[in-house]
């Protein structure tokens, strides 16, 4: 007798738990105003990151097409990945001295980690975190990039 | 071969085969060689080094602030801790005191950290056992968490929030609201997860007494963390040799003695609320001051060796470096806990059913690229 009382006393316990589990969702089902979804690809006008979010390495230019970098080589050192690589020549200049000026700085896109290391120790904050995310390309070639603009020159007043 | 079939005369033989590499409920690619005697397993086998990457031969190639990043690679889902580890590790060496700033935002972090790897932990743990629908609900709330991060960190998951002597940037000066109104909406939402899988009768049945573990057994294998603890073995890093700011705050323990799946279970959404608990204390009481210490461009430690543990999610991470005086480590050694962990799944599974392994391997919470590294 006292099998029998227990088996449908599990029974019993068993659709109470799954009740309570549907109530849940239930709840959910009535409520689609607290049901939370991206829509991505749609909003993509909208979408804004945070300030913070590393998305990638960029060289910011002014207007008169100038940048901040000096070619000091330090971003390049402080990567993990040798994901930087900086081509520079020496200038000389009207008085006689020889002066490093940047001709390529070149960003493996594919190899960054986003340890943000370069940004953080760039002593002219020449490059900046980007906050673009959509980095999907079809051809691998497309991630290796010159960060600086052709024809850019370094900004003056700008020192190591 | 047909004849002895249809004469019911084919003998019962174990066979053995391959679950994984590739395998959904392994978390990752992580190969188990099960000898199985119909459904009953006999034998596992765990083979390892399909995520092998080398880390820590790499980290003797690179400067300290640089194998920061490396850090966040093995158990991915406590990165913020991971670094924290490789941080203590090197402040100590050089017998520097970070801002009590930093303590505290560690801390926070690090408990932030652990509610959202506990979050996955159990999304993850309903689908092992087939309930699809605590995936959903888990990722809901686990999308605070990571906004939360992305919005301080500016990363969701490979946070690499923590440099040598402090921090990488200070916290945006919403932090605190945004922490407190999360703690807020989770404390209403946790008890949904209780309604929704805790109390299901066939997640009660797959779990109760399935994959015992002894405290004995679990001392012996080194098992530490929540799985640790839901066989009564006391091992919280956070209590018992507190770093950070673990020693302002009041938390207990959770201990579970019974041992099983659902004791593992229970022991980790309990720690969600002690972990709540947590930076409720220390959230209004963030000191002003600096976010970092200001470090030589090239940090060179010491000649020694140093060793540092922290409570990781999945349990008890050390760091060890021994420094030849150089920039960059002579030897780096990490003890991660999954490893450990895994070692012990034998013990465990052995005389279970097969699809009871999925319910001890979803309990014990693999991360396989913290096993291999």
């Amino acid at each position: 007798m006292k099998s029998i009382i227990n088996y449908f006393k599990e029974i019993f316990g068993a659709i109470l738990g799954l009740l309570k589990g549907m109530k849940v969702t239930g709840y959910y089902f009535v409520h689609p105003g607290q049901i939370v979804t991206e829509q991505y690809p749609e909003n993509r006008d909208t979408l804004k990151m945070f300030d913070r979010f590393k998305g990638e390495v960029v060289m910011p230019h002014n207007e008169n097409n100038e940048h901040q970098c000096t070619a000091c080589g330090i971003c390049e050192m402080n990567c993990p990945n040798g994901s930087i690589e900086i081509i520079s020549e020496m200038q000389v200049l009207p008085d006689g001295k020889k002066k490093k000026v940047l001709s390529k700085h070149i960003y493996h896109l594919g190899m960054c980690t986003f340890c943000n290391l370069c940004v953080k120790t760039c002593p002219s904050n020449a490059i900046i975190m980007d906050q673009t995310f959509e980095h999907a390309v079809f051809d691998r070639a497309k991630l290796t990039k010159v960060l600086n603009q052709p024809g850019s020159v370094l900004k003056k007043g700008v020192v190591e | 071969m047909a004849e002895e079939i249809i004469g019911g005369k084919l003998e019962e033989q174990e066979f053995s085969i391959n679950m994984g590499p590739q395998h959904p409920s392994t978390h990752g690619v992580l190969r188990m060689m099960l000898k199985l005697k119909g459904e009953t397993v006999m034998e596992v086998k765990p083979q390892l080094g399909y995520i092998h990457r080398g880390i820590e031969k790499m980290c003797e190639k690179i400067t300290y602030q640089q194998s920061i990043h490396l850090t966040d690679r093995l158990d991915y889902l406590s990165a913020h801790i991971l670094n924290e580890a490789v941080c203590l590790t090197v402040e100590d060496a050089l017998g520097v005191e970070v801002p009590e700033r930093v303590k505290y935002i560690r801390t926070i972090m690090g408990e932030l950290n652990r509610i959202a790897s506990h979050q996955l932990w159990w999304c993850a743990f309903g689908m092992d056992l087939g309930a699809l629908t605590s995936f959903f609900y888990g990722l809901r709330d686990r999308e605070k968490i990571l906004d939360i991060f992305e919005k301080s960190c500016g990363a969701r998951l490979l946070l690499s929030y923590n440099v040598p002597g402090g921090l990488m940037y200070d916290i945006q000066s919403d932090f605190q609201k945004d922490v407190k109104d999360f703690i807020q909406y989770f404390k209403k939402k946790l008890p949904e997860y209780d309604d929704l899988l805790t109390g299901n009768p066939i997640m009660q049945q797959r779990t109760k007494g399935v994959g015992l573990l002894t405290k004995a057994q679990a001392i012996d294998y080194g098992v530490t963390g929540p799985s640790g603890r839901g066989s009564g073995f006391s091992c919280d890093v956070r209590k018992h040799q507190p770093y950070s700011a673990y020693s302002k705050v009041n938390f207990k323990e959770i201990l579970y003695t019974e041992g099983d799946s659902f004791a593992r279970y229970r022991v980790r959404m309990d720690e969600m609320w002690e972990s709540m608990s947590i930076i409720e204390q220390l959230i209004d009481n963030i000191p002003e001051g600096d976010f970092a210490l200001k470090m030589k461009p090239v940090i060179k430690l010491p000649v020694g060796e140093y060793y540092t543990r922290v409570e990781a999610v999945r349990g008890e991470f050390g760091v060890y470096i021994v420094s030849d005086g150089n920039k960059n480590p002579l030897r780096m050694k990490f003890r991660s806990p999954n490893f450990s962990n895994l070692a012990v799944i034998d013990t465990m599974a052995s005389g279970q059913k097969i699809a009871d392994l999925i319910a001890i391997g979803g309990s014990m919470d693999y991360v396989i690229p913290d096993m291999d590294r």
